[in-house]
């Protein structure tokens, strides 16, 4: 018989191999699955992790899937620490997208590159800002959850964006689609790698991936909020500003789910359309979880949760298996994840016979 | 099987507990007759507490033989240990607020019986032994010594051999104590045995029978305390004798630093204390007290001068300037540093290491610069603080929850101190803090002091406020007596004011109030 019993000090081992173990747990559940659905497992799990990435153009696809998540995630990371939960990443990367994508269509026709491609990003992370404002706002005045006021935003931006390519931004040539003019080349990010789609967008990634790991490592605003995180009576008899920290790690996230945004219209997408995103703002809290709230951590998870989006789309092309299996894998890895944290401040003991009522 | 002599209450031989850092008891024997008060005395960390609740079966010993009677048993818990007779008062409460008394005990006795023939027994028991207490009343409106009593009539109702009290003099005046006093003596005269846990001398001189004395969980003698005095109580507890303080004849009191002023608020507590025009000055070079029992008011008065809690202007005064609006940071920067009561998750936080939480008030005085962390400064002020104020610890990236209550708050005053207070409060500076230990942060106190700081100590413990204070006020239902120079009052005046003014505060309610804190 299995009992869990509580560990003198959590485990700094586990707080490591729990993310790890998480994705193994995720990959035999995956393989049942794959059996019961009638597919050789080793034939599903080669189409489904091997195939979408051994060649350059399927790794490129990997690089810019993960670049989103990766950017997204540093910016929750950074209100998670302060457990400020900001769950609407979604609604703000696409406000990020609609700003950056109104200034592409307002100025495309008379700006230079250099002076449109930086203005879009800026708009981008100004529009996630503005969307996460709300709840920082209703939050400080008000005392309201951030986390259901983030998430109900998502809704009410999807809404907005599908009135603005249903209605005053829909292109008068498209033949009636829901849909924005296509961006004219000064308002797209240049292609880094010839022969794949790897755009400029990773490269803010990378930056925001170093500017993640000084701040979280040097700066004192990261250390008080880590302080207000983990004990809020510290935080209040230190003095800290409660107030900021809320507004900071809620606009921390709306300005990367912004620019997330932006990279995605001005990149791959190269329009405003519906859906902008498979998701990746759901998909970066999983993302900001499975890597430990830690820059590193987050650029890995990021890589594997790219894989999860490739993977089922592989799988729905070389198996017939239905897109929702991208979903079952990034669900099962949380699943696993939350599961597998217990053991961070538990241990498993194994007990012969459950021995009653001798309790220590 | 017979003796014709009664055999020992209690005997333990033996007693070994383990726990993976410490030995908690090394092979501890005591013996406690019937009708005995027996005193287990010894610092925190001795091994008192483990011993005691290896007697109550919520520890199971790695070794030894539990005698009673006459019999060897195997207590294995707490429900057993009441079977046999054994009742046990915590030092920590542990009642349910919103019911009454007599809810509150019938919860931990059989069920089945009615409410009305509990509260009869419990008027009955409660009269035979000065224990005065009415059944209806919400345990909330009780103080803190009522709330005792309620404890040990919920023992005494299942008619105990052996009772035993786990530092029940903490949270009293010192006329309550005199009273609990009175009830220990009858219940032994009646046969009851008593295990008495304190680290107080005096007490135990007073009352006590026997002494067993413990020392990193090892027995260090057995002495019978009427003989003994507190100076060679104290040998045997740490070892050593205990340290004089020394203070300074030449007393310069400078200018006001600290000035509350007509300091009122409601508490954000139901069950909390509102204070009510709150007035006291400390000034540069004095140390001034705060007595009174847990809970008339303390905690929402050190909120409201920390700036946790934040409230008018002019209520608060810091070298001359209205502070009462400014947050903790605010009043910091004035130079006012303070110590809360409570270590871990207040005065620390307990997953961080020990530099990061020098970090968590020192940020402003160098230990970062332009918003960047500097961690070579951290590191340095951490080792230092660890050396001066000999904080055992595994080095300056151990996590504060790793350390002994003792050393977090060692390591919490050092810090405070090394930040270059103008003015000090301090709650509870030495709970829970061994004897050793305990004398060293009062003497840094009164050199403090000596260097102009002023110094503002709540606390509970009425010996260390006249060790060390030159003025003593107390706080009783929100309201706070004037501040007297030490050389004109006495442990009984304070006493009565700790009592007294709660029965002013509590005149609305129409119950009598005779006896309470008396």
């Amino acid at each position: 018989m299995i009992r869990l019993e509580p560990r003198p000090e959590p485990s700094q081992v586990m707080i490591y191999l729990s993310p790890v173990l998480a994705m193994a747990l995720m990959l035999v559940v995956g393989m049942i699955v794959f059996t019961l659905l009638g597919q050789p497992p080793l034939k599903a799990f080669h189409a489904f992790f091997i195939e979408p990435i051994n060649d350059w153009y399927g790794f490129g696809e990997l690089l810019i899937k993960a670049s989103p998540l990766a950017l997204i995630a540093l910016g929750l990371a950074v209100g998670f620490r302060a457990n400020i939960w900001n769950i609407g990443a979604e609604g703000q990367l696409i406000m990020g997208a609609i700003a950056a994508g109104g200034v592409a269509l307002w100025l495309q026709a008379s700006t230079s590159i250099w002076i449109l491609l930086p203005l879009m990003l800026v708009a981008g992370a100004l529009g996630g800002m503005f969307w996460a404002s709300i709840p920082a706002l209703l939050r400080t005045r008000f005392n309201t959850s951030e986390i259901l006021v983030s998430l109900m935003l998502v809704y009410v931006a999807n809404l907005i964006l599908s009135w603005l390519i249903h209605g005053p931004w829909r292109d008068p040539d498209g033949y009636g689609f829901p849909q924005s003019q296509m961006f004219e080349s000064n308002a797209l990010l240049p292609i880094l790698i010839e022969g794949t789609r790897v755009h400029a967008g990773v490269l803010i990634t990378l930056v925001a991936l170093l500017v993640a790991t000084v701040f979280f490592r040097w700066s004192l605003t990261a250390f008080q909020m880590r302080v207000s995180g983990l004990a809020p009576k510290a935080a209040l008899y230190a003095g800290f500003k409660q107030k900021k920290m809320v507004w900071l790690g809620l606009l921390a996230g709306g300005a990367a789910a912004g620019l997330a945004g932006t990279a995605e219209v001005a990149g791959p997408i190269g329009q405003l359309l519906m859906p902008i995103s498979p998701n990746y703002g759901f998909a970066a809290i999983i993302v900001a979880f499975v890597g430990r709230l830690h820059p590193l951590g987050i650029a890995l998870a990021s890589l594997l949760m790219a894989l999860l989006y490739l993977g089922g789309e592989s799988a729905q092309m070389q198996l017939a298996l239905p897109a929702a299996v991208s979903g079952v894998f990034q669900g099962m890895l949380l699943f696993f994840l939350l599961a597998t944290d217990v053991l961070i401040q538990f241990r498993l003991r194994w007990t012969h016979k459950s021995a009653v009522g001798v309790t220590p | 099987m017979h003796h014709n002599e009664t055999p020992p209450r209690l005997e333990l031989r033996g007693i070994t507990k383990h726990y993976p850092a410490v030995v908690a008891n090394q092979a501890i024997d005591l013996v406690v007759q019937p009708g005995e008060i027996h005193a287990v005395l010894g610092e925190n960390g001795a091994g008192k507490s483990t011993l005691m609740k290896i007697v109550y079966g919520v520890v199971k010993p790695d070794a030894g033989q539990i005698i009673w009677n006459g019999q060897t048993v195997h207590i294995r818990s707490p429900a057993q240990a009441r079977a046999l007779g054994i009742g046990m008062v915590f030092q920590h409460f542990s009642l349910f607020d919103t019911l009454t008394v007599a809810q509150n005990i019938a919860l931990a006795l059989e069920p089945g019986q009615a409410i009305q023939e509990l509260s009869a027994r419990i008027l009955e028991v409660s009269t035979r032994y000065g224990l005065p207490l009415e059944p209806d009343r919400l345990v909330h409106l009780l103080s803190v010594g009522e709330r005792q009593r309620v404890e040990i009539v919920r023992c005494l109702l299942q008619a105990p051999q052996l009772l035993i009290m786990d530092e029940p003099t903490s949270v009293l005046t010192p006329q309550a104590v005199r009273k609990l006093f009175e009830t220990l003596r009858r219940l032994a005269a009646e046969g009851c045995s008593i295990l008495y846990i304190s680290h107080k001398l005096d007490e135990i001189r007073e009352l006590c029978h026997t002494a067993t004395v413990l020392r990193g969980g090892q027995v260090t003698g057995t002495a019978n305390p009427q003989l003994e005095t507190s100076k060679s109580l104290a040998e045997l507890m740490i070892g050593k004798e205990l340290p004089a303080y020394k203070r300074s004849q030449v007393r310069q009191v400078g200018e006001p630093r600290l000035v509350i002023n007509d300091l009122s608020r409601p508490s954000d507590d139901p069950f909390g204390t509102a204070l009510a025009h709150i007035q006291l000055t400390v000034h540069a070079g004095e140390i001034v007290g705060i007595a009174g029992v847990s809970g008339n008011g303390q905690q929402e008065l050190l909120y409201a001068l920390s700036g946790e809690k934040p409230g008018q202007s002019e209520a608060v005064l810091i070298k001359g300037q209205a502070a009462g609006q400014l947050d903790a940071a605010g009043r910091r920067s004035l130079g006012l540093r303070f110590v809360p009561e409570e270590r871990l998750g207040r005065g620390a936080v307990p997953e961080m290491s020990l530099e990061m939480n020098a970090l968590l008030t020192g940020y402003a005085n160098g230990l970062s610069k332009h918003g960047f962390i500097q961690y070579p400064k951290l590191r340095a002020f951490s080792n230092a603080c660890i050396e001066r104020f000999k904080v055992k610890a595994g080095g300056a990236t151990a996590a504060a929850k790793s350390l002994s209550g003792g050393n977090v708050q060692k390591y919490i005053v050092g810090r405070e101190l090394m930040l270059n207070p103008e003015v000090l409060v301090i709650a509870q500076p030495t709970w829970g803090v061994d004897v050793g230990a305990a004398s060293f942060i009062r003497q840094t106190l009164l050199d403090l002091s000596q260097e102009g700081v002023a110094v503002l100590v709540v606390s509970e413990e009425l010996e260390e406020l006249f060790e060390i204070c030159d003025r003593i006020a107390v706080i009783a239902g929100g309201q706070l007596s004037a501040a007297k120079p030490v050389a004109q009052t006495s442990i009984e005046e304070i006493g009565l004011l700790m009592g007294g003014a709660r029965l002013m505060a509590n005149t609305a309610d129409t119950h009598e109030q005779q006896g309470v804190g008396l």
